[in-house]
């Protein structure tokens, strides 16, 4: 399985996910944002950080940077894409998935780890969680707030197409375990195709029970099968 | 040669702003913070305050239709996220 992880300035996850994606046996490669073509990959994974200093809007200027074509032709032809936290708020940038993160509700950078539960567990991403499986995973951002139409927002619900959903630790998904003020409390997303994951959490930092957990674990090994 | 490019460059320049403000149905937590703490100064005949984002751009072209369309674009591609946000071009004198 190839991976490339895709660097622009002002990503600082992206050493994170390489590791845990060599944990993992992914063979990986880092790509540069002002590089033209991109190694063969089975997964592209926009990492988080603060590309470009989050100058006009989160993800504005890498989702119009140079490799991004590529990772729009590599997604378009149904290769999997993967967005943490600034990789999710790039990719709603470049349209490869519909919405927006706004500023959260509480207007404070909030880092801590919160509980997700799994709202479709029938994708590749997915696949080994089990179906309202509750995570522990770190969150670490200050524009985490999903916001999309109410037309995408009935899609997204009719097509299955929410990945994950704040929850508390008994998995009530309500007001008080929503962390940032996303619309239902959403965390994650998918395109319609399902080969495009965007999520706020980070599931690259919980791969080590040395350092945090491995509910991370399984959203990468899901993928080498 | 460089004095008189400089000339001509002033002559073919068109000034325009563009203002980027939050679409009505999505929340403002920064213009809110703002508006409270305005109240807090006393300002109690405040209303509404809604935050937004200003662009001060120069074209090199003397048509102001073909100007105007560039910074159309502009505004489509990059400065706006036309999901949450409205957008107002005006020409500057």
């Amino acid at each position: 399985m190839k991976s490339s992880v895709i660097v622009f300035p002002g990503s600082n996850c992206d050493r994170d996910i390489a590791v845990a994606l060599e944990k993992l046996q992914f063979k990986n490669k880092m790509v540069w944002h002002k590089e033209t073509s991109l190694p063969k990959s089975d997964l592209i994974v926009i990492p988080g950080g603060f590309s470009y200093g989050d100058y006009l809007r989160s993800g504005a200027i890498a989702g119009k940077s140079l490799i991004i074509d590529e990772v729009i032709k590599a997604a378009n032809s149904g290769c999997l894409v993967l967005g943490i936290c600034n990789g999710f708020q790039i990719l709603t940038e470049t349209g490869l998935l519909k919405g927006t993160l706004l500023r959260n509700k509480n207007l404070r950078f909030i880092n801590r780890d919160v509980n997700i539960k799994v709202i479709n567990n029938q994708t590749k991403f997915s696949s080994k969680y089990k179906s309202n499986q509750i995570l522990k995973i770190n969150i670490a951002h200050n524009e985490g707030n999903y916001f999309t139409n109410s037309k995408h927002l009935d899609q997204l619900k009719k097509d299955n197409l929410i990945a994950f959903k704040y929850c508390d630790e008994n998995g009530n998904v309500n007001e008080s375990s929503n962390p940032n003020g996303a619309l239902e409390n959403i965390a994650g997303i998918y395109n319609t195709k399902k080969n495009i994951l965007g999520m706020m959490p980070h599931p690259e930092r919980m791969v080590d029970d040395i350092i945090s957990n491995t509910d991370g674990i399984n959203l990468f090994s899901g993928l080498i099968n | 040669m460089g004095k008189q490019f400089q000339l001509n460059s002033k002559k073919n320049k068109l000034r325009f702003s563009v203002t980027v403000t939050l679409k009505k149905d999505v929340l403002d937590p920064q213009g809110k913070v703002v508006q409270n703490t305005l109240l807090n100064l006393g300002m109690s005949n405040l209303k509404n305050i809604r935050q937004g984002k200003f662009f001060e751009i120069e074209i090199d072209e003397t048509d102001q239709i073909i100007a105007k369309k560039k910074v159309e674009e502009m505004c489509q591609k990059l400065l706006v996220n036309l999901i949450i946000e409205d957008y107002k071009i005006n020409i500057l004198k």
